[in-house]
């Protein structure tokens, strides 16, 4: 409900509101800006040596330099490219397998305890295999990311598939419906925040796994510029890659939010 | 005359690896078109089996259930409506696309249907509320919108399954006035399942009284008021109280 003129109490606690925010994110660049300037004040007092713990300076430089020469984008890129590719891949095998375990109480039966055991076994021991199998390139590397959460994802998309209240799919059988007609109806309606859920959780856990992939099976990405920066101690490439890192995991998490946000505006 | 809803000697159970529950005992009876029906019973006693299996959604062990003269298969069965003890609207709907669900699962989605969408909205008072979210509305309202959801597939036969349960009690008294009172001016045949008595007299035609679990008839009693008195007006009646204390005495048969 909208008004025109609004109290002065209300005036007050949105101004208050207002200032709380802008708080907070003074609070949030601070500590970044604090930690920076500790890190660059104690290379250059010699507190800790920049050869291996490098400087945001020195970062600086780093990039610029990688940037020119047009590799850093390209690792990035490809690094990206892995993720989305196993993030949409994760997403919809998970979406199709869990509906085919919804439909048949009988596969959900037989199929569970393979799915507990997958979903427990280290996905980084997979890795190893996946390269005699697919060789070192991108399939090994984005099928590293899918196995990482595709498991945990169809048990926890069939939790929320299941606990969907009984009454409702009655509903639709009452009004005549399918099962199919259940599924789009209700269970997928009613699971939207628990997918979007899974999509934070996922972008992340793809990310790990895909540069759990370059660590083993790749010329090119921010993980094969970790793990080769680190063979060749340059260590300013394996700190800057982190940092882009960080940037690219709360940039895909941004992205799901952008999503969130947009599903609620056209509700 | 046809009955609309013939039920003859029904038996069902419930099977688990503990054992079998028998749920429903040779229930046998008839409802004719036009006539609003209720069902008592404690608590538990299968009320709620009986109305699933009245329509189709589970078949009976033995005995069969028949619905203008054919057993109920997926044609028919659309000529049936239900409401659950919950209205069970979507949060995830504005109250109209809420009430046009049936509409949509069976198709029948056009201008025509549209319209009368909307007529009904405006005439049980919930035009305002069109683009609301249910959680928005109250018990009542809620319920007139899971009324209109079922009304709008123009049902042969209603099924009501404690419809107001959930309700306080005041609204309950009020909304079952409205609900009755709909059901009637439309002419439309019904079978209310309850566990509140006034409820069942103040509402039926007849009321068939259950026994407890396994549910089967205990008797069949007529219940006559004039036309012209709503439900609620019916309960300031002493016919009301007679039909009341019969009905409580074949329930609680120890008691003076």
């Amino acid at each position: 409900m909208s008004h025109e003129t609004i109290s002065a109490a209300q005036a007050a606690y949105l101004q208050s509101h207002k200032f709380h925010k802008i708080r907070i994110q003074l609070y949030r660049v601070g500590i970044l800006a604090l930690f920076f300037i500790l890190w660059e004040a104690s290379a250059r007092l010699g507190w800790i040596d920049d050869f291996i713990f490098s400087s945001p300076s020195k970062l600086i430089m780093c990039f610029y330099h990688m940037t020119k020469e047009n590799a850093l984008f390209f690792h990035i890129g490809i690094t990206l490219f892995e993720t989305l590719a196993s993030f949409f891949l994760v997403m919809a095998c998970s979406l199709f397998v869990t509906i085919l375990l919804w439909y048949s109480k009988s596969l959900t039966e037989t199929l569970d305890p393979y799915l507990v055991v997958l979903n427990s076994l280290p996905k980084s021991a997979l890795a190893p295999l996946l390269i005699v199998w697919l060789g070192a390139n991108y399939k090994t590397i984005i099928l590293t990311g899918v196995s990482v959460s595709v498991f945990g994802t169809i048990l926890n998309l069939y939790i929320g598939f299941s606990e969907v209240d009984g009454e409702k799919i009655k509903l639709i059988e009452t009004l005549g419906g399918s099962r199919r007609q259940a599924l789009f109806k209700v269970i997928l309606p009613a699971n939207r925040a628990n997918l979007i859920g899974l999509m934070k959780s996922n972008i992340g856990l793809c990310l790990v796994g895909v540069i759990i992939g370059e660590f083993i099976a790749s010329k090119c990405g921010l993980g094969y510029l970790i793990i080769y920066g680190s063979q060749v101690f340059k260590l300013d490439w394996v700190i800057l890659s982190i940092f882009i890192l960080c940037i690219i995991a709360m940039a895909l998490y941004g992205l799901i939010r952008l999503l969130e946000k947009k599903c609620r505006i056209t509700d | 005359m046809q009955p609309l809803l013939s039920c003859s000697h029904v038996y069902y159970s419930y099977h688990t690896l503990q054992g079998e529950t028998p749920a429903l005992n040779d229930i046998h009876f008839q409802v004719n078109e036009g006539e609003f029906v209720s069902i008592v019973g404690p608590s538990g006693c299968g009320k709620s089996t009986l109305l699933s299996l009245l329509c189709g959604l589970g078949s009976p062990e033995s005995g069969s259930v028949s619905f203008q003269g054919r057993p109920i298969d997926r044609q028919n069965r659309s000529r049936i409506g239900y409401m659950l003890q919950h209205d069970h609207l979507f949060e995830w709907r504005s109250v109209w696309k809420n009430i046009l669900l049936g509409l949509e699962i069976q198709k029948k989605l056009s201008e025509d249907t549209l319209l009368e969408a909307d007529h009904l909205l405006k005439l049980y008072g919930l035009y305002p509320f069109k683009d609301a979210r249910p959680s928005q509305l109250s018990g009542g309202m809620r319920q007139r919108a899971a009324l209109i959801r079922t009304l709008l597939l123009h049902p042969d036969l209603l099924l009501l399954d404690e419809p107001f349960s959930a309700l306080d009690y005041q609204t309950r008294l009020k909304v079952s006035d409205d609900i009755g009172s709909i059901i009637r001016s439309s002419g439309k045949t019904a079978i209310l399942v309850t566990h509140d008595l006034s409820e069942a007299v103040s509402l039926g035609d007849r009321v068939i009284v259950l026994t407890p679990l396994p549910a089967g008839i205990k008797n069949i009693l007529a219940v006559e008021f004039p036309k012209e008195l709503s439900p609620l007006e019916r309960r300031n009646t002493n016919a009301f109280k007679d039909y009341f204390n019969q009905i409580w005495k074949e329930l609680n048969p120890c008691e003076p």
